[in-house]
């Protein structure tokens, strides 16, 4: 291509017709959008790397006031009345009895409806099935704590089991289901649908039923995405603070049951930030140690729904 | 429908012998359904849409009992839209419809009361491509079995297909390791053995060896030939020398102008290869066009 058959700013060459000083000038153009984008990138670099070095260290000087022992072992958490305990495991307890009844109402339902999508409804109930889906997964938090509140204990679960307290595990669980709900069907879903229709074909050639390729097929082929949508969901339970801080109440006690208020970590670090508790002082510090307990409980939770993720993109790329 | 010409053949030719057929539907023969036919699946008029893009049009055509018979043509004439009707394969396909009849044993595969999945259980497909499960050797073989609602004893019964797909002696010591670790060839008898592990009556094999190297090829050849004794194969295949190699009949199908497969010609293996009656299958074995 020449500069004389039209392409003005290219000489016989290839080069820049510009001369030297436009091609400067580029060059340095283009040095400055890569540090911008170097910047913009740095910025969540840098901000993760401050909020753990923040965790850490507050929680470094939390644990020189505060035994490990007591901490992780303690069963009564009063941080803010004497006689103060420490004891965080109420908190995650409560914690993981939310997570728990969250995980039972999402996972059946989630693969349900994730199998329904894969296997048996047509493009057009899919394409109008997962934008509801999707609506469920943008419902602002605070909605599910209110609807706990207000709809779930009151209309079904205080009529079916009486003497539950307003504020109860249950329906805090129920509601922060409903809200992984989404998370456990679309990935599960997607896990299935990337099983390869020769093996669904393989199957339907032996005789088996649209159940059993299904079932007995499809779902194990997927088994690990399967397995880190629910785990990926109670990553997620865990770390919900609004729902369960509205629905689940503050009650810091240990207990398996549900219809008990309790309090999770994520309640418990809302409702001190939130209040008139001095900083700097031990009572403020314990967030940050449990903060960590928590950051360092999902981070475990990301990394092993990790590697299921990655087990499953192996077996068939 | 009085009579329907058995085999399509432009030359207007008498078929040979052995698969001169009687001329009447099968239901109007009620003595002969069980004893006399020797054909595993006949064919009447059969053509097949995929949305509104025909795919096969007025196919008529018998498949003999405990041969091999091979479907040859160009790529996209419909050879596996045809096999994959056998064993209504084509149902899975939302936009695919079909007009005519096929008869399995002289019962319509259509008809009302006729299941496709009873009726696959006793029609096994091998693929294309290898595609056993993410399981087990064993439990590859014992998927079938096991859907059936197989009650007898489940190891024999695994050992004697991967004996008869001639992948035994190779995996007896490893029967717990995944299907996915053979080689190709492996896999593919393993599908094979699969197919086998349900006692099928007809086996149906899409282009069976496309993916596999010239030893592979030739092992899985040698167990086509070996389960003709006592299978009706029906096999689809690009390559002419195998299907001169493997079977005793062969059916060439080509797709003119509007890309729509037609029969063109049916018959002995030897006398196709030979002796073909229309001359675009002449043109098409020897290698003119296709
Ligand atoms: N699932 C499908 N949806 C739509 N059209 C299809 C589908 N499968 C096949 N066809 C079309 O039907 C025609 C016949 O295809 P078919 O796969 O039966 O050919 P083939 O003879 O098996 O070819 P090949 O030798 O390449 O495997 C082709 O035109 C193809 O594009
Ligand atoms: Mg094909």
């Amino acid at each position: 291509m020449t500069a004389s058959t039209g392409n003005p700013a290219r000489t016989r060459t290839g080069r820049p017709s510009g001369g030297p000083a436009l091609a400067r000038r580029r060059r340095a153009t283009e040095r400055a959008i890569a540090g911008l984008l170097l910047a913009a990138t740095g910025v969540s670099v840098l901000t993760t790397v401050g909020i753990v070095l923040v965790l850490v260290f507050e929680t470094f000087e939390f644990f020189r006031e505060v035994s490990l022992w007591e901490f992780f072992t303690g069963t009564v958490w009063a941080p803010l009345f004497s006689p103060r305990h420490f004891g965080v495991l109420p908190l995650v307890g409560g914690t993981l009895l939310v997570a728990a009844i969250a995980i039972i109402v999402a996972m059946p339902l989630g693969l349900i409806i994730a199998i329904y999508l894969a296997e048996y409804a047509g493009q057009r109930t899919r394409s109008t099935v997962k934008p509801f889906l999707e609506i469920l997964a943008g419902i602002p938090t605070v909605v599910f704590g209110f609807f706990a509140l207000t709809f779930v204990t009151p209309n079904l679960i205080q009529p079916l089991i009486p003497g539950t307290n307003v504020f109860n595990a249950l329906s805090a669980g129920i509601v922060v289901g409903l809200m992984v709900l989404p998370m456990v069907a679309t990935i599960s879903e997607d896990a299935m649908a990337a099983v390869p229709r020769a093996l669904r074909e393989a199957a339907h050639g032996l005789g088996a039923t649209k159940l059993e390729v299904a079932l007995r097929v499809v779902v194990p082929a997927a088994l690990s995405g399967i397995i880190a949508s629910f785990i990926l969901a109670m990553s997620r339970a865990v770390g919900e603070t609004m729902a369960v801080a509205i629905a689940g109440g503050s009650t810091p006690v240990l207990t398996i049951d549900p219809t008990q208020s309790i309090q999770t970590m994520t309640g418990y670090i809302a409702q001190v930030s939130l209040g008139d508790t001095p900083q700097n002082s031990l009572e403020f510090k314990t967030i940050f140690a449990v903060g960590m307990t928590l950051f360092v409980m999902t981070l475990v939770l990301n990394i092993v729904s990790q590697m299921f993720v990655r087990r499953y993109r192996n077996v068939y790329q | 429908m009085v009579s329907d010409p058995v085999i399509v053949r432009p030359g207007g030719h008498t078929p040979p012998v052995s698969i001169r057929l009687q001329d009447r539907p099968a239901e109007e023969r009620p003595a002969e359904r069980t004893a006399a036919l020797d054909q595993v699946f006949r064919i009447e008029h059969l053509s097949a849409w995929y949305g509104t893009a025909q795919a096969l049009r007025d196919i008529t055509l018998d498949f003999p009992r405990n041969r091999v018979t091979a479907i040859i043509g160009p790529s996209g004439c419909g050879k596996s839209t045809l096999i994959r009707c056998l064993n209504r394969m084509n149902d899975l396909i939302p936009s695919f419809r079909q007009e005519g009849r096929i008869l399995y044993h002289g019962d319509d595969v259509c008809g009302p009361g006729s299941d496709a999945v009873a009726l696959r259980r006793h029609i096994g497909m091998v693929f294309q491509k290898p595609n056993p499960f993410p399981k087990s050797i064993f439990d590859n073989v014992a998927f079938g079995p096991r859907v059936n609602g197989y009650s007898g004893d489940l190891k024999a019964l695994v050992e004697g297909a991967l004996r008869r797909a001639a992948l035994w002696d190779e995996v007896k010591d490893k029967l717990g390791t995944s299907g996915l670790a053979l080689s190709g060839g492996q896999q593919q008898r393993l599908c094979i053995a699969r197919a086998l592990a349900v006692e099928p009556d007809a086996l149906l094999m899409d282009e069976p060896c496309s993916a596999l190297d010239p030893i592979a090829t030739y092992r899985i050849e040698e167990l086509i030939t070996s389960l003709a004794v006592d299978y009706s194969i029906v096999i689809v295949t690009h390559n002419m020398q195998q299907a001169s190699r493997v079977s005793d009949y062969t059916t060439f199908l080509l797709s003119g102008e509007e890309r729509i497969g037609e029969l063109v010609e049916f018959g002995p293996t030897r006398d196709l290869f030979t002796t073909p009656k229309d001359e675009r299958t002449e043109s098409y074995i020897t290698g003119r066009f296709g």
